[in-house]
C-alpha cells in the first residue's frame, strides 16, 4: 500500500470531529509550530519539502510564501481557494466534507509562517454544507484554544472565517477570488502587482488551494526532507487524485508522485479498470483545462516509457504527445464517448464561465462553442476544423487570466489527437448523429520513435 | 435578466439583520462590502430571489451604491433574479456527469415535471436548470437543491423519481 499522508485516518468514525481528530494525532504540527519554530522556519521546511501548489499551477509552494511582502504596520492575509470548479476535481469537498480539520490545522500553520492574524477559507458557494461543516470544525477548534486569542498561550493571535463565493469558475483564479472576497465582480486582476505584494485589501496575500494547506501538516510533523523522500524527482509528496468517467471505482485516492498511469487506472488499489467491461479511449488526466490524450499516449509517453502520474511525466513530450497534471482531475473516456461531443461541452463550459473582461476569450470562447456545436450535430464543415484551431491560437496566451488557455486547450488538443474523428463528423453527418465513432485506433500501440522519423 | 420594475420598499427582518451584523465583523473596518455575497446568500434563502428591492435594501445596508450590488448578483450564477419554483433542481451538466448519462437524467426531469429549463411548475414547487460543474464528478450525475445546497448522488431514473415525490409531498 502506498503511504497516505492526508487520508491516512480518513476512515476512523467521528474523524470530523475535533475530539476524535485530536485524538488521532490532530493539531500536532500547530503545537510544534508555535513551540518550537521560527514563522521563517515552518517557511523554509516547506521549501525542503518541494510542494508544490495543488490547484493547478504546480507552483513551489515555500517559493510563494517567501515572495510575501512584510511592510510594516499592515496585514498580511492567507486566503485559502476552496473555490473547487475545475471540471473532474472534487477533491477538496472530499477532503473538507470528511477531515475538515486537516485543512483548519494546515490553516493555523501557514497563518503563523505568513504573519497573518486573519485568514479567509473562500468555498464556492455551492458547498454550502461544506461551509456549515468548516464553521462547526472553527468553532469547536476556537473553544479548543487553537484559534482566537493568544492560541495555546503562546501570544500568537489568528482569526479564521470561511467566505462562500457565488458560483463562479474565474473565482478560482487568485486574484478573481480577492475581488470576489472583496465583494465584487470575480475579474481577475492584471498583474503585477501580484497579490504578495498587494492583494486582499491591496494588503500582502497569498492564495493557496486547500489541499496544499493541507499537506502543510505531515510537512511540519516529519520534516520537509521526510516529505521530499516521497514522489518523483520534483515531483514530491503525495496527491489527491479526482478520478471520474467510465471508471470501475470513480474516487478520490492519494497516490504517492509518481506511480504508473496504467497501474493507476487497471490496479484494484485505485480505480479498478474501465467500467462495464468497456475499453479505454481517451483521458483527461488534470482537470477539464489540460490536453486530452489518446488511450495510447496516456499509457506511454511518445519515447515509449511507461507514463507516471507526476508533474514531469504527465507533460513529457509538450503540448505535441503529452498533457499535466493540473490539479489532479482525472477523467477517463470509454470507447463509447464521443470526443467532439464531450470538446463541444467544455467549451460551452468555458464560455459560460468566461468573465468577459478580454476579447479573446469572451468571444473565441462562444465562437468555438458554436462552432463545435454544428459539427457535433451534423451541419460542420471540415473548414471549420481549422477555423477551430485558428480561434484557440488567437484565444491562447492573449488574455489577463489563464481560463483563456484553459478553454484553447483542450479544442487544440482534441482535434491535434483526434481530428480523423472531427472529419468523420463532416462526412458522415448522419451517421455522426447517430452513432459514435468509436475506439478506432486510439489504443494502438505507438509506431517507434525510428518509424515516426522515417515516415 | 436583471429587470427594473415598480419599486416597493421591503424591510428585512430583525432576525436576517442580526446575521448580516455578523458577517460584516468578519473583516476590516469601513470594508463590510466583503460582506456581499454572504448577505446575498441569505436574502436568496428568505425570500427564494433576489428582487431589486432586496438588493437596493441591501446596498443601503452595507453602504454602497445599488450597481455595485446588480453587478455582483449578475456576475453569480448562483443568484436567481427572478422567482423560481419553491425547490429548484440544479443538475450538472458538465462533461464528466455527461459521460455517465446527466443529458438523460435532465431528460427525465423535463419530462417528468413537464416543464422546461427555467420554468416553473404550474403548483409553484418545482422548477430546474442544468448548472456548471458542481465538483462532485466521481458522484456523477449530481443534482443540488438550494438554499441548503443539499446534494443527491449517483442520480437514476428512479432515485429522481422518488425524490420528486418526497418533495412533492413536503409541506
Amino acid at each position: 500500500m502506498a503511504r497516505k499522508l492526508l487520508l491516512e485516518n480518513i476512515n476512523v468514525p467521528g474523524i470530523h470531529t475535533f475530539d476524535v481528530y485530536r485524538q488521532n494525532g490532530g493539531y500536532r504540527s500547530v503545537e510544534k509550530a508555535l513551540k518550537t519554530m521560527t514563522p521563517d522556519a515552518v517557511v523554509e521546511e516547506v521549501k525542503t519539502s518541494g510542494l508544490r501548489g495543488r490547484g493547478g499551477a504546480g507552483f513551489p509552494t515555500g517559493m510563494k510564501w517567501s515572495f510575501l511582502a512584510k511592510p510594516e504596520g499592515r496585514e498580511r492575509y492567507l486566503v485559502c481557494n476552496a473555490d473547487e470548479s475545475e471540471p473532474g476535481t472534487f477533491k477538496d469537498r472530499f477532503l473538507m466534507t470528511h477531515i475538515p480539520h486537516l485543512l483548519i490545522e494546515g490553516m493555523i500553520v501557514a497563518s503563523f509562517a505568513l504573519g497573518a492574524k486573519t485568514s479567509y477559507i473562500y468555498v464556492r458557494g455551492e458547498m454550502m454544507p461544506q461551509i456549515r461543516i468548516l464553521e462547526r470544525a472553527i468553532a469547536e477548534a476556537k473553544n479548543a484554544g487553537f484559534l482566537g486569542k493568544n492560541i495555546l498561550g503562546l501570544g500568537y493571535d489568528l482569526e479564521l472565517y470561511v467566505q462562500p463565493g457565488g458560483g463562479a469558475y474565474i473565482c478560482g483564479e487568485e486574484t478573481a477570488l480577492i475581488e470576489s472576497l472583496e465583494g465584487k465582480r470575480g475579474n481577475p486582476r492584471i498583474k503585477p502587482p501580484f497579490p504578495a505584494i498587494s492583494g486582499v485589501w491591496a494588503c500582502p496575500t497569498v492564495v493557496n488551494n486547500v489541499e496544499t494547506i493541507a499537506a502543510v501538516v505531515p510537512i511540519i510533523n516529519d520534516g520537509g526532507e521526510e516529505y521530499a523522500k516521497i514522489g518523483n524527482g520534483r515531483s514530491t509528496g503525495t496527491k489527491l487524485i479526482s478520478a471520474s468517467g467510465n471508471l470501475k471505482k470513480p474516487g478520490v485516492y492519494e497516490i504517492e508522485l509518481g506511480v504508473p498511469v496504467e497501474e493507476f487506472i487497471y490496479s484494484d488499489e485505485y480505480c479498478g479498470g474501465i467500467a462495464n467491461g468497456k475499453r479505454l479511449k481517451a483521458v483527461v488526466a488534470g482537470g477539464s483545462s489540460v490536453p486530452i490524450l489518446p488511450a495510447n499516449l496516456i499509457l506511454n509517453t511518445i519515447n515509449g516509457q511507461p507514463r507516471l502520474m507526476s508533474y514531469e511525466s504527465l507533460s513529457d513530450g509538450g503540448f505535441q504527445s503529452g498533457s499535466m497534471l493540473g490539479s489532479g482531475g482525472f477523467i477517463a473516456f470509454d470507447e463509447d464517448q464521443c470526443i467532439v461531443r464531450n470538446t463541444w461541452n467544455f467549451s460551452r463550459f468555458y464560455h459560460h464561465e468566461s468573465c468577459g473582461q478580454c476579447s479573446p476569450c469572451r468571444e473565441g470562447t462562444g465562437w468555438m462553442e458554436k462552432v463545435l456545436h454544428r459539427l457535433e450535430y451534423g451541419h460542420g464543415k471540415m473548414s471549420d476544423i481549422d477555423l477551430l484551431v485558428d480561434v484557440s491560437k488567437k484565444i491562447e496566451g492573449n488574455t489577463i487570466c489563464p481560463l483563456g488557455d484553459a478553454a484553447a486547450w483542450p479544442v487544440a488538443s482534441a482535434i491535434r489527437h483526434f481530428r480523423d474523428e472531427f472529419e468523420w463528423h463532416v462526412n458522415e453527418p448522419k451517421e455522426a448523429v447517430a452513432r459514435n465513432y468509436g475506439l478506432a485506433k486510439y489504443a494502438d500501440p505507438l509506431p517507434k520513435l525510428e518509424e515516426v522519423v522515417s515516415s | 435578466m436583471l429587470s427594473v420594475t415598480e419599486h416597493k420598499e421591503i424591510e428585512f427582518s430583525s432576525a436576517l439583520i442580526k446575521q448580516f451584523d455578523e458577517i460584516v465583523t468578519r473583516y476590516p473596518q469601513g470594508k463590510q462590502k466583503s460582506a456581499l455575497l454572504p448577505v446575498l446568500h441569505l436574502v436568496q434563502a428568505e425570500y427564494g430571489w433576489v428582487s431589486p428591492e432586496a438588493m437596493d435594501k441591501v446596498a443601503s445596508y452595507l453602504q454602497i451604491k445599488p450597481i455595485e450590488v446588480y453587478e455582483v448578483a449578475t456576475f453569480y450564477t448562483m443568484f436567481f433574479l427572478r422567482p423560481q419554483g419553491k425547490y429548484v433542481l440544479e443538475v450538472c451538466r458538465t462533461g464528466p456527469c455527461c459521460l455517465v448519462g446527466a443529458e438523460k437524467i435532465m431528460d427525465h426531469i423535463e419530462k417528468t415535471l413537464g416543464v422546461k429549463e427555467g420554468e416553473i411548475t404550474a403548483d409553484g414547487k418545482f422548477s430546474w436548470r442544468g448548472v456548471e460543474c458542481l465538483a462532485a464528478c466521481g458522484m456523477a450525475p449530481v443534482l443540488q437543491i438550494g438554499p441548503d445546497y443539499t446534494f443527491y448522488e449517483h442520480l437514476t431514473n428512479e432515485s429522481v423519481d422518488k425524490l420528486i415525490e418526497t418533495l412533492k409531498n413536503k409541506i
